[in-house]
């Protein structure tokens, strides 16, 4: 008997290979150097094996085809993923170090687990099975899971993770459970370019049960992205877990999950169109205007960020929804906008924050930008751009998804997206009347600015600013990278 | 290539702002020096559009077009006609003398204040002269922000907060719809003609069915009227005006309120033509209940910048009523009552603005007698306030004269409702004019008033030279527009005859 080894190539998988690499070295490190003179250069290391890994997919950028016993693709929507997970784990890193130090938590672990968790995200996005799919949702979560819980000491952070631990199960439980039954209507099959064709041949019965699939599927995706009406983790999560880590949580999975659902439902659902986008219309609905209504009433940084993340997973819907090319675009677009619009607004709510986030309400921002004119403004820039005002990186996101749907012949899904994103401006408003039209409260004091999350600041603020301003470039390379799509 | 002048317009103030960063915040009078010095230069900038303005064609001029977001067929578009050739140097006219109006008011923050104002400044003239539907957009978004701040931050400190959000929330309901409009309009132009464009002037001969005309004429018309503000959406607007600082209220009333007309004239009625003859009695009348509604609530305000709002109200109702006669004096003298109202109503505020510097109030029951105190002013106070009830030789009656010119000759019963609207300007104008400045000083406090000062009769004798010439020799500003409006006539004419049931537009029937 013989067994037969598929050829395969690592180069295919490099960049995650090398963050793999780097996170057990970091743990290696961890674990042997002597107490004392550990903890220094985790940061930096990050950064090296996530630039290397940046370089990698720069270098792959327009290849083509499948690898690894055709697991996973090898492709330009896969890099520009990559590049989203790359980018914002390097912010995420870049911003904890201060704030990990003030709670004595800058251990070797944080950073391993960001790597890991980016491995996941990867493998999501490059996946072309619904296993591999799996795989990577869980190295993702998993990972996910511990960092929510970091600070053990803060009943806030262990009721984060315990939360997201018990209900992202439920959901993977719901994910799998989509992926059994699609595996049984298609006869056998959970390659994404297979499904089309093995969907539609078969039986009578196959058409019922690959709808509750699909429904399954949006169950399972739908608490990942923290679609309403499975956001109820959302807030609680955020705003228990560490700030650092819940920024991460915002952009990357958020991301990762957006990357695998696009990917799976453009690819293996063609026939199904008319019923998935009837479904996600409802969903996309819902979950804008309850992350957007809620966002309204809060008065803690955390939660109102948490809100509105769930809103933006509106509009990501929206893009869903449309299917269509600009959509496809559209999505890469704001996710990439979005990490840097939300990770600026993070590293100010760290920076506002200080000493183990003693300054988290709202009301603590007032007269933010008198007092620290630079800081203000670019909150202030921030909450602009998440409010989708031009010439901000968020506008342009925003007006790509929406003129998606007007193409897609969504007209009343736009008028309703339109609409909620003007309800979005009154509480990212209420930031910038804090921070410019109302007289601090008390004095804030001397904000640390330590040179990571400075740097931080800089670059997003010039990020949303520069890709709100000349958009043209990104929007040639997200196009490049969703051409996968035949049928869009 | 030709000298770009417009971007150098759009952009120079820019410039201003990297200048002003760099200077001490603690100096307020470098500040107020550089901000003034900036609007200057602008404003000499912006002299040779005027004298090399070719005032025979209705095409545009000095025209420049760069790709901005070539897959999407985004570019950076711009030019100047007719209309909005007298709008940008109202802009640019109006700024170096708002700066110098701040000299003495604005005490706090001036270097943001400064910037807000500059940034506002560059905003205004990207409106203008913006001919992409984009990146009118965005211009016509971005300068919500400076505004939104100049508000909020040196308004009233009572109430102006709210103010600001109003403001900033009412604009912002309308122009989100006006963006749905766009995109359908984008994908509608590509669908029909296989290019996919955001050029104005490109989509201008497009033939629109109706039923999509009657929608996307209602979606940008309301971001139009919540800007103009036309009655029943104009409730931001005295709450803006009352809260915001002077030169606020002047920029806001001269300029802002500018863009819904403007917008009207640019896009509304030439991209959807036949919508806009179907709605013109809609319009109309919403125009006439401005008119008339405006005059009586003035008539009761007790704080006089209330009242000057709401007699904005008021005048801007004669600019949309001349506007939708779609005739030539009635457009011709929609455009020049839009310059007039953003002479006499700006010199208004900063009248009020004036006196509110050196009582701390603005209720009208605080003054009486100021003519015996404040000679000078009083004597300004008044020709503002002749040009604003349209005395005949001031601005206002050509203005207003031509507006219910082509009212009447549109529809009797529409110019003749306009015109009590006249007599009722003098009404409540007069009436506050003379208890404010006329009779008996009532109040000690106002007894020692200080006269106007020369730096602010500096900012009044460049209105009032404009307020006499428009009133005299109205032709200098006619003829500049007197093609483009010709050209939009004929154009509005065009599309006349078509008659259409509001159940056929339901139904999707009517092509």
């Amino acid at each position: 008997m013989t067994i037969n080894i598929p050829i395969f190539h690592l180069n295919s998988i490099g960049p995650a290979l090398i963050l793999t690499v780097t996170a057990v070295v970091i743990l290696l490190l961890d674990a042997l150097s002597p107490k004392g003179r550990r903890k220094a250069f985790f940061p930096q290391l990050s950064l090296l094996g996530l630039a290397a890994a940046a370089l990698q997919t720069y270098l792959m950028w327009g290849s083509k085809g499948t690898d690894f016993a055709r697991m996973i693709y090898v492709d330009n929507y896969t890099f520009f993923f990559y590049f989203i997970f790359i980018l914002g784990t390097a912010l995420t890193v870049m911003i904890s170090r201060q704030y990990l130090e003030d709670y004595g938590k800058n251990m070797g672990e944080y950073y391993a687990l960001l790597l890991f968790a980016t491995v996941g995200m990867m493998l999501m996005a490059a996946s072309a099975h619904l296993i591999m799919l799996f795989l990577g949702l869980e190295v993702m979560s998993i990972a996910v899971y511990v960092l929510a819980g970091l600070f053990r000491e803060d009943p806030r952070s262990n009721e984060a993770s315990l939360k997201y631990l018990i209900l992202g199960s439920f959901s993977s439980g719901f994910l799998l459970f989509g992926m059994a039954m699609l595996y049984g209507a298609a006869g056998g099959t959970l390659y994404l370019d297979e499904l089309p064709k093995a969907l539609a041949g078969h039986s009578t019965f196959a058409q019922p049960l690959t709808l509750l699939a699909i429904a399954l599927l949006i169950v399972g995706f739908g608490f990942k992205v923290a679609s309403a009406p499975f956001h109820m983790w959302t807030p609680d999560v955020y705003e228990g877990a560490p700030t650092s880590v819940t920024a991460f949580m915002a952009v990357g999975v958020k991301a990762a999950a957006f990357a695998a659902f696009a990917r799976v439902f453009f690819l293996a659902f063609p026939a199904f169109r008319v019923d998935y986008t009837m479904l996600l219309w409802v969903l996309a609905v819902a979950t804008m205007t309850i992350g957007n209504v809620c966002a309204i009433a809060q008065t803690n940084i955390k939660r109102m960020l948490a809100y509105s993340s769930i809103a933006h997973a509106g509009y990501l819907l929206v893009a869903l929804v449309a299917a269509n090319q600009l959509g496809a675009v559209s999505l890469l677009y704001y996710l990439l906008a979005y990490t840097l619009m939300n990770l600026g607004a993070f590293g100010v709510v760290i920076l506002v924050g200080r000493k183990k986030d003693s300054y988290l309400n709202i009301y603590d921002y007032a007269g933010l930008g008198f007092q620290h004119p630079a800081l203000g403004a670019a909150m202030a820039l921030f909450m602009f751009a998440l409010a989708g005002m031009p010439p901000t990186a968020g506008f342009v996101g925003k007006f790509y998804i929406f003129s998606a749907a007007v193409q897609g012949g969504f007209i009343w899904l736009t008028i309703l997206g339109v609409m909620n994103s003007l309800i979005s401006m009154y509480y990212y408003l209420r930031i910038t009347v804090l921070i410019y039209m109302k007289p601090a409260e008390a004095d804030l004091g001397p904000v640390a600015f330590s040179p990571g999350v400075t740097a931080v600041l800089a670059a997003t603020a010039a990020g949303v600013m520069l890709s709100g301003i000349f958009p043209g470039a990104l929007y040639d390379l997200a196009m490049n990278a969703v051409k996968i799509f035949p049928g869009l | 290539m030709p000298f770009p002048i417009l971007s150098i317009l759009i952009f120079f103030p820019l410039l201003g702002i990297g200048l002003l960063l760099f200077l001490d915040r603690k100096n307020h009078k470098v500040l107020k020096g550089a901000a003034l010095g900036v609007a200057l230069v602008e404003f000499i900038f912006s002299l040779p559009l005027w004298f090399s303005f070719d005032s025979t064609t209705a095409a545009m001029q000095f025209v420049e077009r760069h790709e901005w977001i070539p897959t999407y067929g985004i570019s950076y578009y711009i030019g100047v006609d007719g209309f909005s050739l007298l709008l940008i140097m109202l802009t640019t006219f109006l700024t170096p003398l708002c700066v110098l109006a701040t000299w003495t008011d604005i005490q706090t923050r001036v270097k943001e204040f400064m910037i807000c104002l500059l940034a506002l400044m560059s905003g205004m003239i990207g409106v203008f002269a913006a001919l992409d539907l984009f990146l009118f957009y965005v211009f016509w978004e971005v300068m919500l922000i400076p505004m939104y701040l100049l508000i909020g931050v040196w308004g009233n400190p009572a109430r102006r907060v709210y103010a600001a959000i109003k403001f900033f929330l009412f604009t912002m309901f309308g122009s989100v719809l006006m963006l749905v409009a766009i995109l359908v309009l984008y994908f509608h132009y590509g669908q029909t003609t296989g290019i996919y464009t955001f050029d104005l002037q490109k989509m201008y001969g497009l033939n629109i069915p109706f039923n999509m005309q009657y929608w996307m004429f209602l979606a940008f018309g309301l971001a139009f009227a919540i800007k103009v503000p036309m009655f029943p959406f104009h409730t931001w607007l005295p709450d803006a005006h009352t809260e915001a600082p002077t030169v606020g209220s002047v920029i806001l009333a001269a300029v802002l309120l500018k863009m819904g007309t403007y917008g009207f004239l640019r896009f509304n009625m030439p991209l959807f033509p036949q919508a806009a003859h179907y709605f013109v009695p809609l319009f109309s009348i919403l125009a006439l209940i401005g008119i008339v509604y405006g005059a009586l609530v003035s008539m009761m305000q007790k704080d006089m910048k209330r009242l000057i709002a709401f007699s904005s109200v008021s005048h801007l109702g004669f600019v949309m009523l001349g506007l939708f006669t779609f005739t030539i004096a009635g457009v011709q003298g929609g455009i020049i009552q839009m310059i007039n109202h953003g002479l006499s109503t700006g010199a208004l505020f900063l009248v009020v603005g004036m006196i509110y510097e050196r009582r701390h109030t603005r209720m009208i029951a605080d003054f009486g007698g100021l003519a015996t105190a404040m000679p000078i002013f009083a004597t300004i106070f008044m020709i503002v306030t002749l040009s604003s009830i349209a005395v005949p030789g001031t601005n206002g009656f050509i203005g207003e004269f031509l507006i219910l010119l082509g009212a009447f000759k549109s529809n009797m019963l529409y110019g003749t409702i306009a015109a009590t609207g006249v007599i009722l300007s003098a009404c409540y104008m007069l009436w506050m004019f003379q208890r404010v400045v006329w009779g008996e000083i009532t109040n000690d406090k106002n007894r020692d008033l200080k006269d106007l000062s020369l730096r602010e009769i500096a900012i009044f004798a460049p209105l009032i030279l404009f307020i006499f010439w428009i009133g005299v020799y109205p032709g200098t500003f006619l003829n500049k527009t007197r093609a483009t409006t010709e050209n939009f006539i004929a154009m509005m004419e065009k599309a006349k005859a078509t008659q259409v049931t509001q159940s056929q537009v339901f139904k999707g029937e009517a092509q």
